[in-house]
């Protein structure tokens, strides 16, 4: 039991279930298994791109191009199904996640090849990617009327009593969680966040590994891209306008250091899952939804705050914790 | 941000100075300047005319008055994402004001008293609690825009004093707004500060190495303090000019402004890694902004298109310095 309180992500299991009890004092019915279901359906999409985000922050780099590359695989799709709907939804996923992956590679190749901070590439491609948006677009949407009933309907249809958005978020969840914990690859993204001098050492091609993890966080995005557009039923130019900030700040609250080297999936998902409460918890308790973005933000400030403490303590030891089990 | 600096290449001697006043990042910014000067002079016939140029530094002057401020913060090495949200929080109070009949000299203090409050406690977080600042301002700029939200809902402000239209509207001799003349004032005074007081010096000092500062008596968590106090001050004051331009207060007013500003910052040549950068670099910057952004509008490029270009810009000219050390580095060893 007392090993367990030293995770971070317990705690914030903790504060989540303490948050959705709270709520259903005020409000019976929010802790249903029908509406937590709906709650974790409803936080897929951030789940996946905080997933995503993860994997570049642990490397010490951030990619703030996420969101304008949602948009923009989510219009190519929009408009290839609005012209093609004889192409089928499957094949229209694979064409998201490469578009997704083109667009995060070109991250990923100006920070490995010419060395350029990350926060600048991304703060460059995050207006570009949008403008090329516009650009592919004329300006012009993509409404509901001219997407297929397939590309709308996928993530909905249930199956085992799940809609397929969940089930995917669940399968993108159990690859990271394979990604961070089983290969050889999340080894080398925690080491160069931890200590990117020893892990040149180590034989670890640091820029390629950068590499791989912007094409990690691009396919995040070019999925969401998808997903976001079928969900919500439109494709504009400003289709998540500054959600990157938000995909980032569930990853603070998961516990993620900016600092690089820490964090876990566990923490990503459930500080999407924190960040959707509160958004979901609100005009249930009737407090009005302006107040949500104030609200956010302390929690972030307060994650952080709490998140610091925990840093204090320089570096990780990761095997002592697999020698004594 | 902090990743893996390059293995540093150590020259045999210096470049001669008139070397490195030509291949010097000022050198390129004007170079590049001047380009997209003629190049609009050539495409569009009302671009040369001394009101038209006039026009063009209103959609400059308010963020560059910030990337001022926001250069010495990262050359400290640290960052501030929530000057966009200090202005729509500053213009949000200055609104509450107005309907409680404030003049316009009060008006005035309180955007930017509200400015300088924000900025202190941003410092404060990551002055006191050694919060790494990109977390803390990513957390103050959802509160303090949230503020502005809570206060204002969907509502706007409005009914802001005739005499309060002088700071964003006015002009103080000829074809000069009162924006522009107070963005050449500061901008000297931040030139001044950084490049010849000792204040300047221990700011690349801290932005170099801030544990050898440190120990080298140099006040690091006070030096970062009053930067952010000043990022916020420059906040406030930005908030007051677009307050007044705009005559009304939204909560969305200046949304997505931080990014375009540290754009400008990064363009002017300051390391984001802190450490390296000058004023006189951050000053083009915003005038190649500036010029684009215009130069573009003139010819009815929508603004989304724009963003391209200065984002296309953003990394150009970053890595060309980057590709040519590199070509150079490969003739001679």
């Amino acid at each position: 039991m007392k090993a367990l309180l030293k995770y971070r992500e317990v705690w914030l299991l903790a504060a989540i279930v303490v948050l959705i009890g709270l709520i259903s004092m005020r409000f019976p019915g929010f802790a249903a298994p029908g509406n937590l279901r709906q709650l974790f359906n409803d936080t897929s999409i951030l789940m996946i791109l905080a997933l995503g985000q993860m994997v570049v922050i642990l490397t010490r780099s951030i990619d703030l191009s996420m969101a304008s590359n949602l948009c923009f695989t989510g219009m190519v799709v929009a408009m290839l199904n609005a012209a093609h709907p004889a192409i089928p939804i499957p094949l229209l996923i694979v064409i998201a996640l490469l578009v997704g992956l083109v667009l995060g590679a070109i991250n990923g190749l100006l920070v490995w090849r010419l060395n350029i901070p990350s926060i600048v590439v991304t703060l460059g491609t995050l207006t570009i990617y949008r403008g090329a948006t516009f650009v592919i677009s004329g300006g012009a949407w993509v409404n509901a009327d001219q997407m297929s009933p397939d590309f709308i309907g996928l993530q909905r249809a249930a199956f085992l009593g799940i809609p397929v958005l969940s089930w995917i978020a669940i399968l993108v969840i159990a690859l990271f969680f394979l990604l961070m914990t089983r290969t050889a690859l999340g080894r080398s993204i925690y080491a160069i966040g931890v200590n990117p001098t020893a892990s040149v050492y180590a034989g670890i091609d640091v820029g390629r590994t950068k590499f791989i993890v912007f094409c990690i966080s691009g396919m995040a995005a070019g999925l969401c891209g998808y997903l976001w557009i079928s969900r919500y039923v439109i494709a504009s130019v400003e289709v998540a306008n500054g959600y990157e900030l938000n995909i980032i700040a569930a990853c603070v609250i998961g516990g993620i250091s900016i600092a690089g080297g820490i964090g876990s999936v566990g923490g990503a998902v459930l500080g999407a899952l924190f960040l959707g409460i509160i958004s979901n918890a609100l005009p249930v308790i009737n407090i009005s939804p302006f107040w949500q973005m104030a609200i956010s933000g302390s929690a972030i400030i307060l994650a952080v705050v709490l998140n610091a403490r925990g840093e204090r303590r320089q570096g990780r030891i990761i095997l002592k914790k697999a020698e004594a089990a | 941000m902090t990743d893996t600096p390059a293995p540093r290449h150590i020259p045999d001697r210096l470049d001669k100075p008139f070397n490195s006043a030509i291949f010097s990042w000022e050198a390129l910014l004007v170079a590049v300047a001047v380009a997209i000067f003629a190049v609009n002079s050539f495409a569009s016939p009302y671009f040369l005319d001394a009101w038209s140029l006039s026009d063009l530094t209103f959609n400059f002057t308010e963020k560059a008055l910030i990337a001022l401020a926001m250069a010495l913060l990262i050359i400290s090495g640290e960052i501030d994402l929530s000057v966009a949200a200090i202005i729509a929080l500053a213009s949000t109070v200055m609104g509450m004001a107005v309907q409680a009949g404030a003049g316009t000299p009060v008006l005035v203090a309180i955007g930017i008293l509200v400015g300088l409050g924000c900025g202190a406690f941003n410092g404060l977080l990551v002055t006191r609690l050694g919060l790494p600042s990109i977390v803390v301002t990513i957390g103050t700029m959802s509160l303090f825009r949230g503020i502005a939200f809570i206060i204002l809902g969907d509502q706007a402000y409005k009914g802001y004093p005739p005499s309060f239209a002088f700071f964003g509207q006015g002009y103080v001799w000829w074809v000069v707004s009162f924006e522009l003349a107070l963005f050449l004032v500061a901008a000297a005074i931040y030139w001044f500060l950084l490049h010849r007081t000792s204040f300047g010096r221990r700011v690349f000092a801290i932005g170099n190495n801030p544990v050898a500062a440190q120990f080298s008596g140099v006040r690091v968590g006070r030096i970062k303090f009053i930067l952010f106090c000043l990022t916020g001050l420059m906040a406030g004051i930005a908030s007051v000019l677009i307050t007044s331009r705009l005559g009304s207060t939204r909560p969305s007013i200046a949304q997505g402004y931080e990014l375009e500003v540290i754009t400008m910052v990064v363009l002017g040549g300051v390391s984001i890694l802190g450490g390296a950068g000058s004023i006189l670099g951050v000053v083009l910057a915003a005038f190649i902004m500036g010029l684009v952004t215009f130069g573009l509008g003139l010819l009815n490029v929508p603004g989304i298109v724009m963003s391209i270009f200065i984002g296309l810009l953003l990394i150009i000219v970053i890595a060309l310095p980057i590709l040519w050390r590199r070509v150079r580095r490969e003739r001679f060893t």
